[in-house]
């Protein structure tokens, strides 16, 4: 069985119970059928062979949940009080989730519920990531969105903890296919954070097709991280689409740390004026792994401020992908628009590709792009060695630095603090 | 504790060092100096370690090892420091962090216990002192956004901090106003001992006021071609380098 019929029979198993989601699945899976997988003539995957990972060893089936007991040991140190929401093979898990901040600030609730509770909204803004991303991913997410959760953080609210999302996937019987989705509503005046972190349960392969999708009122503060390190077994393609509905703040870090073949689409659409948004991202690659990061800074509307700075370091035979396009419409008058994307070529076989893509028809804004390629400071790293540091240590403490600009961004410090110390370990620093 | 016989370098094709001697016993300083071009940074960078360099031939024997055979680290471990006429700006990495890392890898590779947080900072801050550093500037990148003056007392805290049997002090005084020059040999003299040596490399006479050398050498063309006393830097000084360039001419034809 090929991995088409194996996404045709658990669409069919699964979509009779969507219930107010029925329509919307079944017109994304009509859309994933007539689009397909995207291949590498495709623009937006000419250098991600996403249709290896779909293979006829995927497994979907869902198994009984872990016990909670059993997964304490993977949650962020620091963070096991905070705020906690459980998606067990990309289905949510109300069981397993927890809320930190109980006097009616966050509502967590799986999006079936909220899609006739909250249908306005949700008619509104789910599955708007689709217009960014015609290429089938998106789309099958989309066709599974029954299993997803809705997160409400409430007007004027600032929450006390993050929110973490933890992804587990459970590869024990096959190459683990999941599917989470997640509809965001943080509404004016609301403060907020959301970490995701993604887990593979198993020594198998894993692979996630993630679309999460958050929205911000007037004035609100909206802190996205997504810290990847599931290892390189598990590959992943996601969509964040952050959509700025009034003038708010947005800020979001990309950690990837390790997995096989990632692909992380970033939109940070910017529909109202005097916004502000920044987006960081870091990848730290070895093997023959392959993470491709795309984003999207669209502004619609005037005065509107971002910036953005990716990082990568390839070791091995790695390959690194930025694709960075900025988009200012007609009315966004006013706009400054920074992006950067810094590439250190460790490996003697990586690779890095990049591309700043800016898209501009107003006449008065500012933007900016650079990127760079290149291997490590020669004269950084004698400086270092002649003080009788190793050449080891030499490297590790630069590469460290290069990575220090991302990792300073992540403004919890829990999250901040274990991030460094997988950074620290994979650079192997010792004194 | 140095002694250098016939040392020859070259970088690309180009020789640049064309038959170096030189013998440094503990307790001396020597001083070098030349006309720009003369090779006088080459040498400072080639006993360092630099992989610029070709050696084409030649012997380097510190404290009865081949340094030529030695990696930088290992150079600087066994007592070699190279104080940078150009210090390197390292974005990201604290000054206070990087001298911790060398100091203990050093103590390491010499079969002692690593300096703990207290003793570390307890060294720092008598090493502070010497040459009027400030303890904001060691919490900040290293040399990033440093002054001229800033960067160079920086390379003498360091070496302060590593205690080196010989430091090899490159240009030190360029790019220093009279302060900062004053306040850089002070830190220097007050290392000098009777254990340990300084190669001071300079294209003036004027940081030899400050730091009073043994013996005074002159580099022209690769070679050195006079050798003397501190008043041999005066002499220079008076005359410049064409009267030494024009005995050396006349020697040669």
């Amino acid at each position: 069985m090929d991995a088409i019929t194996i996404l045709k029979e658990t669409y069919s198993l699964q979509t009779a119970n969507a219930g107010s989601l029925h329509a919307f699945q079944e017109d994304n899976w009509a859309q994933f059928t007539a689009w397909g997988l995207p291949a590498l003539k495709h623009e937006e995957w000419k250098y991600t062979r996403i249709r290896n990972a779909f293979s006829d060893k995927m497994v979907t089936a869902s198994h009984a949940l872990p016990q909670l007991a059993d997964l304490h040991k993977h949650f962020l140190p620091g963070l096991e009080e905070a705020n906690r929401i459980v998606f067990v093979n990309g289905r949510y898990a109300p069981e397993l989730g927890f809320i930190a901040d109980n006097d009616n600030s966050l509502q967590v609730a799986p999006l079936q519920n909220a899609a006739e509770e909250d249908a306005e909204f949700i008619s509104l803004h789910l599955g708007h990531s689709r217009q960014y991303h015609a290429d089938g991913i998106n789309a099958l997410n989309a066709a599974f969105a029954a299993g997803g959760v809705y997160i409400k953080v409430k007007k004027g609210k600032t929450l006390s903890a993050p929110i973490v999302i933890y992804h587990f996937a459970d590869s024990t019987d096959g190459i683990r296919f999941s599917q989470p989705r997640v509809l965001g509503n943080i509404e004016a005046g609301a403060q907020a954070m959301i970490v995701e972190h993604y887990i593979n349960l198993g020594k198998g392969e894993t692979l996630t097709n993630e679309v999460i999708e958050l929205c911000t009122g007037q004035d609100a503060v909206l802190h996205y991280i997504k810290l990847q390190d599931e290892g390189n077994n598990s590959s992943h393609t996601g969509t964040t689409h952050i959509r700025q509905l009034a003038k708010s703040l947005t800020h979001a870090v990309t950690l990837t740390l390790s997995g096989k073949i990632v692909r992380n689409n970033l939109n940070m659409v910017m529909e109202a004026a005097n916004g502000e948004s920044h987006l960081y991202g870091l990848y730290l690659l070895d093997n023959e792994t392959l993470a491709d990061n795309h984003t999207i800074v669209d502004n619609a509307m005037p005065n509107c401020y971002s910036n953005e700075l990716y990082k990568g370091i390839m070791d091995g035979q790695s390959t690194g992908v930025f694709n960075g396009k900025i988009f200012v419409r007609k009315d966004a008058q006013k706009t400054n628009a920074y992006q950067s994307n810094k590439n250190i070529l460790i490996g003697s076989q990586s690779s890095a590709n990049t591309k700043p893509q800016l898209e501009i028809f107003a006449d008065d804004v500012k933007c900016s792009h650079g990127c760079t390629i290149g291997k490590l400071d020669d004269d950084a790293l004698f400086y270092l060695r002649a003080r009788g540091i190793s050449e080891d240590n030499a490297r590790a403490l630069l590469l460290h630095a290069f990575a220090m600009d991302i990792l300073d961004q992540i403004k919890d410090e829990s999250v901040r603090s274990f991030a460094d110390q997988i950074i620290s370990n994979r650079l192997s620093f010792t004194v | 504790m140095l002694k250098i016989e016939n040392l020859q370098a070259r970088i690309e094709e180009k020789a640049i060092l064309k038959g170096i001697n030189l013998d440094i016993k503990p307790g001396e300083v020597h001083a070098i100096m030349g006309p720009n071009g003369s090779g006088k940074s080459t040498l400072a960078s080639v006993l360092a370690g630099r992989e610029d360099y070709e050696i084409t031939g030649g012997t380097v024997d510190f404290m009865g090892k081949d340094l030529l055979e030695l990696s930088p680290e290992d150079r600087a471990k066994e007592g070699l420091f190279l104080a940078f006429q150009y210090p390197v700006e390292i974005p990201g990495v604290s000054t206070t962090n990087f001298i911790k890392t060398a100091v203990n890898e050093k103590r390491k590779y010499q079969g002692l216990e690593a300096l703990d947080a207290a003793q570390f900072l307890k060294t720092m801050k008598e090493k502070m002192k010497l040459v009027q550093i400030d303890q904001s500037l060691l919490s900040r990148s290293l040399n990033e956004g440093f002054s001229g003056g800033e960067k160079k007392r920086n390379e003498i805290f360091q070496m302060a901090m590593l205690e080196p049997k010989l430091a090899i002090l490159d240009e030190t005084d360029s790019g220093l106003d009279i302060d900062a020059l004053r306040i850089v040999a002070n830190g220097v003299n007050q290392l000098r001992s009777a254990d340990n040596a300084f190669l001071v490399v300079t294209h003036y006479q004027r940081l030899l006021d400050y730091i009073v050398p043994d013996f005074v050498h002159v580099l022209y063309n690769g070679r050195i071609v006079r050798s003397g006393t501190k008043e041999l830097a005066l002499e220079l000084e008076e005359k410049g380098y064409d009267f030494i360039k024009a005995e050396v001419e006349k020697e040669t034809v």
